[in-house]
């Protein structure tokens, strides 16, 4: 008798949780279907100078499709959840975007640690991924990558922008200095590897730990190797001090910096040292130097005024341009999807459209995608940032 | 290596080894007064840095008032740290102590996080910013502030404890805290100056340096560790030996940065600091057990 009444409690329930779930599916028939798609980013933690931006960007992005009567006449919900710059945080976080929330597409997280996290899972999920973090490793090898794009410009392409720069201006002898940490050894990784495709020597491979507060007998070191060029491969910080470091020791050598000093801290934390400082970088940091016949001119223009005007003059950057370029591949391939869709289905259909985007022009360059390329950055996208005076000019 | 390289080396070493002399006074004052090793010294380097850089640049302080305001700020917040963390947990062991300050530098630099954000800053040089040139070589003037100032302190410390009251109290708590109890002296009150001390002492070299090395939230994990490293060469019970001690670690590192036998470049520059570290360490190991069995 017990057992009975098990049963049929079970199945009143079961009953009215079908009838509640066919109401709400009636009910939104009537309007049309939202597109949920999720977003991890470091909106707290280590990282959170650049996983702000991203989900300011993302809100913006939202509101604008919204006012505008959304895709297709469908509204567009982003659900960001913080990651805490934490890898097992962004996992839960991602396993919640999946199985909860059940949306289309993830973009983020922000960096490469926590992307290389969750590849498995979306992966596993069969769920489409733009990642908005740095790691070439994140789109390769890409047959294990079917699921997971990327946005940002990697090391690789710094690096061979430097080297292309170098070769131009007849530069064959350096000296590189890096950080021991993962971003550091990371670039010296690819410098060492990739000088002799430009005609360069290495003539001296230094380097320091994250947190070291003189790098004054390394650069000694190398000033003794007599370099035509000095490349520093370290985030802002460290970076500065080699910068104030050879203006105490009245170096004259050419420094070349990574991306990594891509913003105005790196500016005043090395006061006039930063001048002559030379770097590569996204064009939205010089966007009043760039000519009206580039591709990207527009879109550039665009997105600082807009994001300035929510957040503030002089707040843009490129971490946020990341997730727009992010978002609006997913904004893209949902144009496209016809209706009807399950889940399952509109994943891959997102992922099939993403993988054939040609041409799109983003914040962080011109993409254009394939089965064999899941970053499809077109050369040209970086430009070669010198520091004058305190400000950005862009070296053409 | 050439002759006006291995001054560059020498003058570097020394302006690094006077700030991690700087640090390793504080860690060898408080353990020397208390037996606690206080790894919280790094964060208030840190608070010395961040401080004068808020009064120096945002609250737009002359930068002497800054500088001595910061310096005293610091040092209120280790008596505080004291009272709170270390005084509090009454009859806790050394270790647990040890542990407490622990969560006290995990807890300031947290605090720090929030407040300041992640951003590195620059406060302003004391005395414009041209190097000098000496013997073929260069030195900023604010490295000769650096290696002026651990100078200055380290002689002011020494007459402190060897000419007044507090001092030489102090200096009794440190050779036999039993015997200095059974004289009348305030252990708990000589643990409170000890930590406000060690935190000034801190502070004084955070603010001195951070133009030159620039200063974050985080930065006072590695100098702390550093300074950690010099008050051990030294022994932990005589400041003088630990200015000693930071300035070896400092010229150590630079020199190894130069050196080119065969295999070993400049990639060894940390090996070679943590093997100096540990031959000390093995030629104190039995002399500490001594000194630890007669306290």
């Amino acid at each position: 008798m017990q057992n009975h009444l098990k049963w049929v409690v079970a199945i009143a329930l079961i009953t009215a949780l079908v009838a509640v779930g066919g109401m709400s599916c009636t009910s939104e028939e009537e309007e049309m279907e939202t597109y949920k798609v999720g977003a991890v980013f470091s909106l707290t933690g280590p990282a959170s100078h650049l996983g702000v931006p991203e989900g300011q960007t993302v809100k913006m992005i939202v509101d604008q499709i919204n006012a505008n009567g959304g895709i297709n006449g469908h509204p567009l919900e982003v659900i960001i959840y913080d990651t805490e710059t934490s890898a097992e945080k962004c996992a839960t976080m991602v396993t919640r975007l999946i199985e909860q929330d059940n949306v289309l597409a993830i973009i983020g997280p922000t960096t490469s640690g926590n992307s290389l996290a969750i590849i498995d899972m979306v992966t596993a999920a069969e769920i489409p991924n733009i990642s908005c973090a740095a790691s070439t490793l994140i789109v390769q090898p890409v047959e294990e990558r079917y699921w997971v794009f990327k946005t940002p410009q990697t090391d690789k392409q710094a690096v061979t922008e430097i080297y292309i720069y170098l070769e131009a201006q007849g530069i064959t002898e350096i000296a590189i200095i890096t950080d021991t940490s993962g971003f550091g050894a990371a670039g010296r990784d690819i410098l060492i590897a990739d000088a002799a495709d430009y005609g360069i020597t290495i003539l001296d491979d230094q380097n320091f730990t994250s947190g070291d507060t003189s790098m004054q007998s390394q650069l000694t070191h190398i000033r003794g190797t007599n370099p035509e060029a000095i490349v520093c491969w370290a985030t802002d910080k460290e970076s500065a001090i080699v910068a104030v470091d050879m203006q105490t020791l009245q170096m004259d050598t050419p420094l070349f910096c990574s991306h990594g000093i891509a913003n105005m801290g790196f500016i005043t934390g090395a006061g006039d040292a930063a001048n002559g400082v030379i770097f590569p970088a996204g064009k939205l940091l010089i966007v009043g130097n760039v000519p009206a016949s580039d591709p990207q001119k527009e879109v550039l223009t665009q997105y600082k005024a807009d994001f300035e005007a929510l957040y503030g003059e002089g707040t843009v950057n490129t971490f946020g341009g990341h997730a727009w370029d992010a978002l609006n591949f997913v904004i893209i391939a949902l144009e496209e999807m016809e209706e009807g869709l399950d889940t399952a289905e509109a994943r891959a259909f997102i992922r099939d459209e993403i993988e054939q985007i040609e041409g799109f022009v983003g914040i962080s360059g011109v993409f254009t995608m394939s089965p064999a390329d899941h970053l499809g950055m077109m050369p040209g996208s970086l430009a070669m940032i010198e520091i004058v005076d305190g400000e950005w000019t862009w070296l053409q | 290596m050439s002759a006006d390289q291995f001054v560059q080396y020498l003058i570097s070493g020394l302006t690094q080894g006077s700030i991690y002399a700087l640090v390793g006074l504080g860690f060898t004052i408080i353990y020397a007064v208390t037996r606690i090793i206080n790894f919280a010294q790094g964060e208030f380097v840190m608070l010395g840095g961040m401080l004068s850089f808020t009064l120096a640049i945002s609250a737009g302080l002359h930068l002497v008032p800054a500088l001595l305001l910061s310096v005293l700020i610091a040092t209120a917040m280790g008596a505080i740290m004291y009272l709170l963390a270390i005084r509090t947990a009454k009859r806790a062991s050394a270790v647990s102590l040890i542990i407490l300050t622990i969560g006290a530098a995990i807890f300031i630099r947290g605090i720090a996080g929030e407040l300041w954000g992640v951003d590195f800053v620059r406060p302003p040089f004391f005395t414009g910013r041209e190097s000098i040139s000496f013997l073929g070589a260069y030195i900023h003037p604010q490295a000769l502030w650096i290696i002026g100032t651990t100078i200055v302190v380290t002689i002011l410390l020494h007459l402190f404890l060897s000419y007044t009251m507090v001092g030489k109290a102090l200096k009794a708590c440190a050779i036999s805290p039993r015997a200095a109890g059974l004289v009348g002296i305030d252990a708990k009150a000589m643990a409170l100056i000890a930590f406000a001390i060690a935190a000034a002492l801190g502070a004084i070299g955070g603010v001195v340096m951070a133009p030159l090395t620039l200063t974050a939230y985080n930065v006072g994990v590695m100098l702390g560790l550093k300074g950690f490293v010099a008050a051990s060469i030294g022994g932990f019970k005589n400041p003088l030996a630990t200015v000693a001690g930071g300035i070896v670690l400092g010229i150590v590192e630079s020199l190894a940065v130069g050196v080119d036998w065969g295999p070993f470049t400049s990639s060894y520059k940390d090996a070679i600091a943590l093997v100096v570290l540990l031959l000390i360490l093995i030629l104190r190991s039995g002399r500490l057990a001594a000194e630890e069995r007669e306290s």
